[in-house]
């Protein structure tokens, strides 16, 4: 199984992921060669085998639909990479 | 001070034969001192003496915690609230966390100081702390090695005595592999025992937190406030934490040890495969009896681990967008510029890795082939240990296939990395606690002895390792230049 510099190009846009274009074919090489490792688990009959999403089998908890969290806006924003009026700002998305 | 266990140091304080303060100080020249070791991101000189202080007069007061005064370091994965956690990643060089990690809560109602944040691989993604935003990490036997990774950090810390005790995290290997290579005791325990929440996320179904010490009684005492339920973490098991420490000296006579077959292939290095063998002899006289068990599913552990660890990987790094904190790129053009570029530009090239292949891997059309086979083949592999673990009580074998390899030996091939984990991996994938002793020296480098309990066994792993710390003295062997 190997991976073009095209697939390597489409999955970065997907995980938006900025790549520099000179690395894009050390990419593909590397990934190739997990791929190939991941490959593998092929020769390994698993029909019929439940799949193991957690190690204990556990059920996620519930709790009380009740306020727990006080409002730290300010405190949450004091590490924001741009904030005004409490919001977060971002470059204009909607003309 | 520094060579001292603590509860050596525990006593010391309680009598008044040095202060916390003084104890502090001490470190704080060692950590000075040692810098070229790059084992700390930040050190807290100032915090860490305001809290001796604090430790020292609740000491006077006689209410004190159980670690009170004691100066111990945390791996740079853990929020600490004002100290910046950056994960060993550029995306967090600014990251001030708003809030503390539970261990890190847990520590600090202890009484124990904080001598500062350790440096590990990215994202705690790495086998030698080489990925790290902040540079390599040097083994302390061998400065030219690695310490393994990704918690290399504060296996260095504890090695070269610049900490009594650290902690670390473990998602395919990162508390034991390290431990191993630095000759020091490492713990995973089972997952969910220690909370999670403020550790950051790198693949959540099996990240695990726990102590990194010179030995297992020392491990116990730190597993003693590290374990616990926390309702803020989600997985968090609801089970009553033992004393890790009342069991330590139990015999050994009739423990059952089982030694996995496809540990002990050809790839592990025939110096390594002695030493392993002579750590069981040990234990052979100390009363075990050991047999052979077969474990087929393991080979497959690698493949299944990086399927499962990347699709878990790509979905927990995707809140890292340049938005509400962390690095963001300069003038983005537009939002899909500003994720893009924040991204790439703070990403090193490990974790862009993980996060191409866990993107892939979970990318419509792809995700039975690899995500639901890896969750199947994992299936296999916990239902090998419970086989296995139905017939012995522990099961033993390396931590590494060799000792610590040089720094730049592996850069270039990610895949022979991935190798680096083969014995440890496995484990997370179970959820099963393990443990990593010193148990000799190859060429003057320290071998780890793994050994591999049931769930919830953490005290019987403690006191498996005490009773040889009891009847050897590898874990008492320091680097040269660090006595």
């Amino acid at each position: 199984m190997s991976l073009t510099a095209n697939d390597v190009t489409k999955i970065a846009h997907l995980a938006r992921l900025g790549i520099a274009e000179q690395d894009i074919d050390n990419y593909a090489k590397d990934l190739s060669g997990i791929l190939d490792l991941m490959t593998q688990m092929g020769q390994l009959d698993t029909s019929g085998v439940t799949p193991m999403a957690h190690p204990l089998d556990q059920m996620q908890r519930l709790r009380e639909d009740i306020v727990t969290e006080t409002d730290q806006r300010e405190h949450f924003q004091a590490i924001a990479p741009q904030t005004e009026a409490g919001l977060y700002l971002v470059p204009k998305v909607i003309d | 001070m520094h060579n001292m266990t603590l509860s050596e140091l525990t006593a010391g304080l309680r009598d008044k034969q040095f202060s916390s303060v003084e104890l502090t100080q001490a470190f704080l020249s060692r950590i000075d001192q040692h810098q070229d070791l790059n084992a700390f991101i930040t050190v807290n000189d100032e915090t860490a003496l305001q809290q001796a202080q604090a430790a020292d007069q609740l000491i006077s007061a006689g209410n004190a915690g159980p670690l009170a005064g004691i100066p111990i370091a945390q791996k740079d994965i853990f929020c600490t609230l004002g100290t910046k956690t950056s994960c060993g990643s550029k995306m967090l060089d600014n990251f001030i966390a708003p809030y503390n990690a539970t261990v890190v809560d847990n520590f600090n109602r202890a009484g124990a100081v904080m001598l500062g944040k350790l440096n590990m691989d990215e994202f705690a993604m790495g086998s030698s702390n080489e990925n790290s935003f902040y540079g390599p990490v040097r083994n302390p036997w061998d400065t030219d090695c690695v310490p393994g990774g990704s918690s290399g950090g504060s296996a260095v810390a504890v090695a070269a005595r610049l900490a009594p005790a650290a902690t670390g995290t473990d998602t395919g290997g990162s508390i034991r592999q390290p431990a191993a290579l630095c000759g020091i005791t490492g713990l995973k325990p089972t997952y969910g025992r220690v909370s999670r929440y403020g550790m950051i996320a790198y693949a959540s179904s099996l990240d695990q937190g726990g102590p990194m010490a010179r030995s297992a009684e020392d491990a116990a005492l730190l597993m003693q406030v590290m374990a616990g339920f926390d309702p803020k973490d989600s997985t968090s098991v609801e089970q009553a934490v033992p004393d890790y420490s009342a069991c330590l000296n139990d015999s050994l006579q009739g423990l059952k040890i089982g030694l996995p077959k496809q540990f002990f292939s050809s790839a592990l290095n025939s110096q390594m495969a002695a030493a392993i063998q002579a750590a069981v002899d040990e234990y052979r006289k100390l009363g075990a009896e050991v047999k052979e068990v077969d474990m087929p599913n393991l080979e497959l552990a690698i493949p299944a681990y990086y399927v499962i660890a990347s699709a878990e990987c790509s979905s927990n790094l995707s809140r890292y967008d340049g938005v509400r904190f962390g690095y963001r790129c300069q003038n983005p053009e537009d939002l899909t510029d500003l994720y893009t570029r924040s991204r790439g530009e703070a990403f090193g090239a490990e974790v862009k890795r993980r996060i191409l292949m866990g993107t892939y891997a979970l990318s419509a059309g792809y995700y039975d082939a690899y995500y639901l086979k890896a969750q199947q083949v994992r299936r296999l592999i916990s239902d090998d240990f419970k086989r296995a673990l139905s017939e012995v009580d522990v099961l033993m074998g390396p931590v590494t296939p060799s000792t610590a390899f040089r720094i730049g030996e592996k850069t270039s091939d990610p895949i022979q990395m991935y190798l680096e984990d083969i014995y440890t991996i496995a484990i997370n994938l179970a959820g099963l606690p393990a443990m990593s002793i010193p148990a000799g020296f190859v060429e003057g480098m320290p071998v780890g002895l793994q050994v591999i309990g049931n769930y919830f066994s953490e005290a019987k792993l403690l006191n498996i390792g005490h009773r040889y710390q009891q009847a050897t003295d590898w874990h008492l062997q320091v680097p040269k230049g660090f006595e």
